[in-house]
């Protein structure tokens, strides 16, 4: 019985993960209906860019993630302005080849710059150190943090989305394009506000999936898969519902883990498949799209 | 204070406008009335930028602005109620009237407070998703979104289009209000009696061109007809 209690808590600490990589994903969904394909490549990028703060410079990680963020927001931005905003209109195809595109680019360019090799972002002691709960259960401090991490930044999405003037437009943006223009919002600048703030997201997502695992330039999309599954499974455009989505997934893993090893992966993907087929909206729709 | 010379508006390669001239002086309240598809709201969309025209086709405070975005003619104080009211769906009635100053926060009579001493329903929902309001209290919320700019130039496209009798009267009696700090109106009107009870001008478009124009009381109803309808 412990066991399975252990599993829960570690599906939902693991949710924290996935969702921290979903929500960027679903940010961007929810504004300007863009699939971004290279979200996955995205995060590795930044992991590389903590990896290469933290190996040049000698800074601790959480440091290192703490400068790349601005860095991060500005190639966001940049690229949304100067290239995926001129994708952008009633046809979906160009978008999700540009950003297919950027997807070989990024894996490439990392291969090119950082080699084929599996990295690892390290932080001491605190990467095994863990909470004991009694009995023969612990949490992992790093899974808690992550997960931590992951309530913090929808929480604060949901603030920005719902008490400023910025997420106003947000908002006001994804519901009515042409009405927004006549309200005086610049569409384009918003859209790339957003995706400066999906790549912040991204690079917190990037500092724990550095902490936790290795990584290499090509293991984006695996993570993008997971992302969308989280996305998808919450409800499009819905955050609160991508976190759910998240732990969905994590629990549904580590479950299957539970069961069979060999089925963590597998588990967690027929979960996906199960929630599309019973509520095609996913979880925790946008009650008005 | 606004001007259109020519102006000319194209939907790939159909012509909606066909050189249309209209002058609105300051605090003037315009009407521009024709039947369905005569390019009413073609001719409003280009002069807020949603269709782009000839750069000097539409002047402001003589200043060419045909060429402009639309965000670019907001902040000079062109401000729109569109057909349809189309509020944002997601955002609660006060949300709605808070994005109408996204764009041009500029002092003026206009705020959150005059505008619910204007539509006092509004106050009482205030907090409540748009997409649940009556047709009357969106358009209501509607016009209070385009005033928040606090806009020298108002155009109001079909405003009375399905709602009932009582609702179209209470907000046509907005519009003295509306009018008092010298905003100038521009309505897109399908309703020609009420129309022409508030205007200080009339036009009427017929397929894309000007076919008549002057002051209500000089028009005959066999001329408006005639406008209107065609031969």
């Amino acid at each position: 019985m412990l066991d399975w209690v252990d599993t829960i808590i570690q599906g939902v600490l693991l949710g924290g993960l996935y969702a921290l990589f979903a929500a960027g994903l679903s940010l961007i969904f929810g504004i300007m209906r863009l699939v971004n394909l290279a979200h996955g490549d995205l995060i590795v990028l930044a992991a590389f860019a903590i990896l290469a703060l933290a190996t040049w410079f000698g800074f601790d990680p959480f440091l290192a993630a703490l400068l790349a963020m601005p860095a991060m927001f500005a190639a966001g931005f940049a690229l949304q302005h100067l290239l995926l905003n001129r994708t952008l209109g009633r046809d979906l195809l160009p978008p999700l080849l540009v950003t297919f595109g950027i997807s070989i680019i990024i894996q490439n360019g990392l291969l090119e710059v950082f080699t084929a090799d599996s990295r690892r972002l390290g932080l001491g002691a605190i990467e095994t150190a863990s909470i004991h709960l009694g009995g023969n259960l612990a949490i992992g401090v790093m899974p808690l943090l992550t997960l931590g991490s992951a309530i913090a930044v929808i929480l604060l999405l949901n603030l920005l989305f719902y008490r400023t003037a910025l997420g106003r437009a947000f908002r006001a943006t994804s519901d009515d394009l042409e009405i927004a223009q006549l309200m005086g919002i610049d569409h384009h600048r918003i859209y790339s506000i957003a995706m400066g703030i999906a790549m912040v997201v991204a690079t917190i997502a990037a500092l724990y999936l550095g902490i936790r695992a290795n990584f290499d330039p090509t293991i984006g999309p695996a993570r993008l898969i997971y992302a969308f599954e989280a996305v998808i499974i919450g409800g499009l455009g819905s955050l609160w519902g991508t976190l759910a989505g998240g732990i969905f997934i994590g629990l549904a893993q580590t479950v299957g883990a539970k069961m069979n090893p060999e089925w963590q992966i597998l588990a967690g993907h027929i979960a996906f498949l199960v929630v599309v087929v019973l509520r095609p909206r996913g979880l925790f729709p946008r009650s008005v799209d | 204070m606004l001007e259109t010379r020519g102006l000319t508006a194209h939907y790939g390669d159909f012509q909606a406008l066909y050189g249309i001239d209209t002058v609105i002086a300051p605090g003037e309240t315009i009407a521009i009335i024709g039947a369905n598809g005569a390019g009413k709201s073609s001719y409003l969309k280009a002069i807020t930028g949603l269709i782009r025209a000839e750069p000097d086709s539409v002047r402001f405070e003589d200043r060419p602005i045909g060429a402009l975005g639309a965000a670019n003619i907001l902040r000079l104080g062109i401000a729109m109620v569109p057909e349809g009211r189309r509020l944002f769906s997601s955002l609660t009635v006060e949300e709605n009237l808070l994005i109408g100053s996204y764009g041009r926060d500029v002092a003026g009579i206009w705020s959150l407070d005059s505008i619910y001493a204007l539509f006092p329903a509004l106050k009482e929902r205030r907090a409540v998703p748009s997409h649940s309001l009556s047709g009357g209290e969106q358009q209501m919320t509607a016009i209070g979104r385009a005033l928040m700019s606090n806009p020298r130039v108002l155009l109001c496209d079909e405003i009375s289009l399905g709602l009932a009798p009582i609702v179209i009267r209470n907000i046509y009696d907005a519009m003295p209000r509306i009018k008092q700090n010298g905003t100038s109106i521009v309505l897109v009107e399908q309703d020609i009696a009420q129309a022409m009870k508030v205007a200080d001008r009339v036009y009427c478009f017929q397929e894309g061109r000007v076919s008549l124009s002057g002051r209500p009381t000089e028009l005959t109803r066999e001329q408006v007809h005639l406008a209107y309808f065609g031969r």
